[in-house]
């Protein structure tokens, strides 16, 4: 996971059959890069005021990373600029020795997050034609997600709507933590646009709501906040089952991205065991909440957990599926997941196949 | 079903207190007044909302009243029927909700009088938590000093959801306090309404609060084992009280996986956090929060690799299990004698202290 544990020649380490990753990061080599986007009243405004976010730093995470940038150290790229910047240092590192067929951008430190909701829109949308631009026109093995001010359902849906039929993104992506949890009516009109345009809608942990990052108020360490990604997207994924999301939208199908998968059984059981006792107070589920997990919702590996004994790990894909998991490095971040090194011997080449690469397309609608 | 066995320790039993004013005679004049001039209102939580399915089994559900607020239905359908040797009182009245240190610490110590006067003098089975008042660090010392006298204390009562993560540091001189008196902290199920129920904000039901309980636990084992609670307090317990157990192996590998890679933020954190838990942290076994096929929870138990964290539970009378099915199928008769008496016996090393000193 972290670097000082990856052996030295890990990009050497490549692995032949091509592979979909599920969760790449691309960054702005200046913030200016995405003015050629933005109407004119937005570059004094972000000069003067700065994005405002739910939480208080002006620049910068709450909690520091524990490597700049939370990137691999050797992830800098050589021209300069912040890590996961350069398309070709990307295409080195990445896409070429993996041979990664698909990848999906996942852009954070976008417009999401903010509480003015006009500035929030007007980055999103710079962010969405930035990333056909600078990465998916360039290379097509790269697919952008179309990116959203999240707190404002209306506007989001029409930032969706208005990405219709485009083939350079694949997914809608949303932050796990937002003002709300996701499952409230708030977010609906974004599920309804992802839906109509038959976009999955991805949920990347990480984000600021201004709710405290657990229930008991706000915690000390980075490590908190890291592990606690599985807790928020537990949540997260309880809202939207519990407030009947799939039931409303059916044919909407979610990606828990970067938050781990491990936890997914217990949280079904757990949640089909209270639905028994307490389905009076939500009459709008007409199934148990496992199965709408099961039918609508997909996980990246990255970070894979990591049990003593491996095969603990892989009894716990037995119960998810394998059909539902979508393999990511979340390149270009510290705690990468190396391809080659992710699944044992012993797992089935059909299973392989489908963990790797198959699964994603199917999902991502790419032949 | 896996039938118990009898001479056990029933670790979570809910005495329900009946009404703020069952508690008026534990209070002095001052807050007596506060109480009745004032209109106050019973402190029923919202985590357990009385009458809903999950805060009490529909044949253990009195004709009137709350549940869990007779003796005689406690002794007739948890400690006879189980034949437990211990039964130990966690009550969950809503004194947590308070904000005031004060008028806390008025409540909490009238709450655990009531549990000696009500409760624990009329059977000899019985032993309680210190419900304690955490607006206030040093008041909830005092507060523990004072019950330890009684040896028939045997657990500090917090709840999972606070003011503050319970691995901070301001609450450290009340862990100290426990580790001193062999006293476990229990933390239970609920919340003190003072930070949103969820991580993510306030969802719109009941059930979203009750599931989010789990990952509650899970930010506080996060808190207490990278804060460095235990490489303070090496002899202290702490038993996770309804908080479910499925979620640990795979939540102990996330942890593990960070800790090994920013372990240089919290140097402290001297062991691996499953070894933590193993010596430190404990598990009351209702609700089990998986099928009931015995295939999937051996996998789970041998996913624990230990078989010493689970301790047993009714968690009366909440709702978990129907008949007499309190333990789930398929456990060995081994496992079985560990989780009801000997996983017990070694957590509360004062369950057995009162028999000891009696003549």
């Amino acid at each position: 996971m972290n670097v000082q544990f990856r052996p030295e020649s890990s990009t050497s380490a490549s692995i032949k059959t091509a592979i979909a990753d599920g969760d790449i990061h691309p960054a702005r080599a200046t913030n200016a890069e995405l003015y050629p986007f933005m109407a004119k009243r937005w570059h004094g405004h972000l000069e003067t005021y700065g994005k405002q976010a739910y939480h208080g730093m002006m620049e910068g995470p709450p909690y520091p990373k524990a490597q700049p940038n939370a990137s691999r150290r050797d992830a800098w790229p050589p021209e300069g600029g912040p890590q996961g910047s350069s398309l070709s240092f990307m295409q080195k590192q990445l896409l070429d020795p993996y041979n990664v067929a698909l990848g999906v951008l996942n852009p954070l430190n976008s417009g999401q997050g903010l509480r003015n909701q006009d500035l929030a829109g007007a980055i999103c949308s710079a962010i969405n034609d930035w990333q056909i631009e600078k990465w998916t026109s360039k290379d097509s093995r790269l697919k952008a997600s179309i990116v959203v001010p999240t707190e404002d359902g209306v506007a989001a849906a029409a930032e969706i709507r208005k990405r219709a039929g485009d083939k350079n993104f694949v997914q809608v992506l949303l932050l796990s933590r937002n003002v709300e949890p996701l499952g409230q009516r708030r977010y609906w009109p974004i599920y309804e646009a992802a839906a109509e345009i038959g976009l999955p809608v991805g949920i990347h942990a990480f984000g600021f709501g201004g709710n405290p990052l657990t229930p008991s108020g706000w915690p000390s360490f980075y490590i908190e906040e890291m592990v606690g990604h599985a807790q928020c997207q537990q949540t997260v994924l309880a809202s939207v089952v519990l407030e009947g999301v799939f039931e409303r939208y059916p044919k909407l199908k979610m990606v828990m991205i970067e938050a781990g998968f491990g936890w997914a059984p217990s949280l079904a059981w757990r949640l089909d065991k209270t639905f028994e006792r307490l389905h009076s107070e939500v009459p709008h589920l007409k199934r148990k909440p496992s199965e709408y997990i099961r039918d609508h919702i997909w996980w990246t590996t990255q970070p894979m957990e990591d049990p003593e004994r491996r095969e603990h790990l892989f009894q716990v894909i037995e119960w998810i599926g394998w059909d539902r998991l979508l393999f990511a490095t979340d390149y270009p971040h510290w705690d990468f997941d190396e391809p080659s090194r992710v699944l044992p011997a012993g797992v089935s080449d059909a299973n392989r196949e489908a963990f790797y690469l198959g699964n994603a397309k199917k999902l991502y609608g790419i032949s | 079903m896996t039938s118990p066995i009898a001479g056990g320790v029933d670790c979570d039993l809910h005495p329900a207190v009946p009404h703020l004013t069952s508690l008026l005679p534990y209070m002095n004049d001052y807050w007596r007044d506060q109480v009745t001039t004032r209109g106050m209102t019973d402190l029923v939580s919202q985590s357990y909302p009385t009458n809903s399915p999950i805060s009490s089994r529909p044949d253990w559900r009195p004709g009137q009243g709350k549940p869990g607020a007779v003796l005689a239905d406690m002794q007739r359908q948890a400690l006879d029927r189980f034949q437990v040797s211990y039964g130990i009182c966690n009550p969950l009245y809503g004194v947590q909700m308070v904000f005031s240190e004060d008028m806390q610490d008025a409540f909490c110590r009238a709450l655990n009088d009531w549990l000696v006067k009500e409760w624990l003098d009329k059977d000899e089975r019985l032993r309680g938590s210190i419900v304690i008042p955490t607006q206030s660090v040093e008041k909830s010392v005092a507060e523990i000093e004072r019950c330890a006298t009684d040896k028939r204390f045997v657990q500090v009562l917090m709840l999972v959801m606070g003011d503050m993560p319970l691995g901070k540091r301001a609450y450290w001189p009340i862990y100290a306090a426990a580790e001193r008196l062999g006293l476990p902290i229990g933390i239970h199920a609920g919340s003190a309404y003072h930070n949103p129920p969820t991580s993510i904000g306030w969802g719109s039901y009941h059930i979203e609060d009750y599931v989010a309980q789990a990952t509650a636990f899970q930010n506080q084992l996060t808190s207490l084992i990278v804060e460095g609670v235990f490489a303070r307090h090496p002899a202290l317990k702490m038993v996770m009280l309804e908080s479910g157990f499925t979620w640990l192996p795979a939540y102990l590998w996330r942890l593990h996986k960070f800790w090994r890679g920013v372990r240089m933020e919290t140097p402290w954190v001297d062991r691996a956090p499953a070894e933590i838990v193993r010596s430190n942290i404990r598990f009351s076994l209702q609700p089990v929060d998986a099928p009931p096929d015995p295939a999937t929870l051996n996998r789970l138990f041998d996913h624990m690799q230990s078989d010493e964290l689970l301790l047993f539970s009714t968690d009366y009378p909440h709702w978990h299990f129907d008949g007499d099915e309190v333990l789930p199928p398929g456990l060995s008769a081994d496992l079985v004698r560990k989780i009801m008496i000997d996983n017990p016996l070694a957590t509360y090393g004062r369950l057995t202290k009162v028999k000891e000193t009696t003549p």
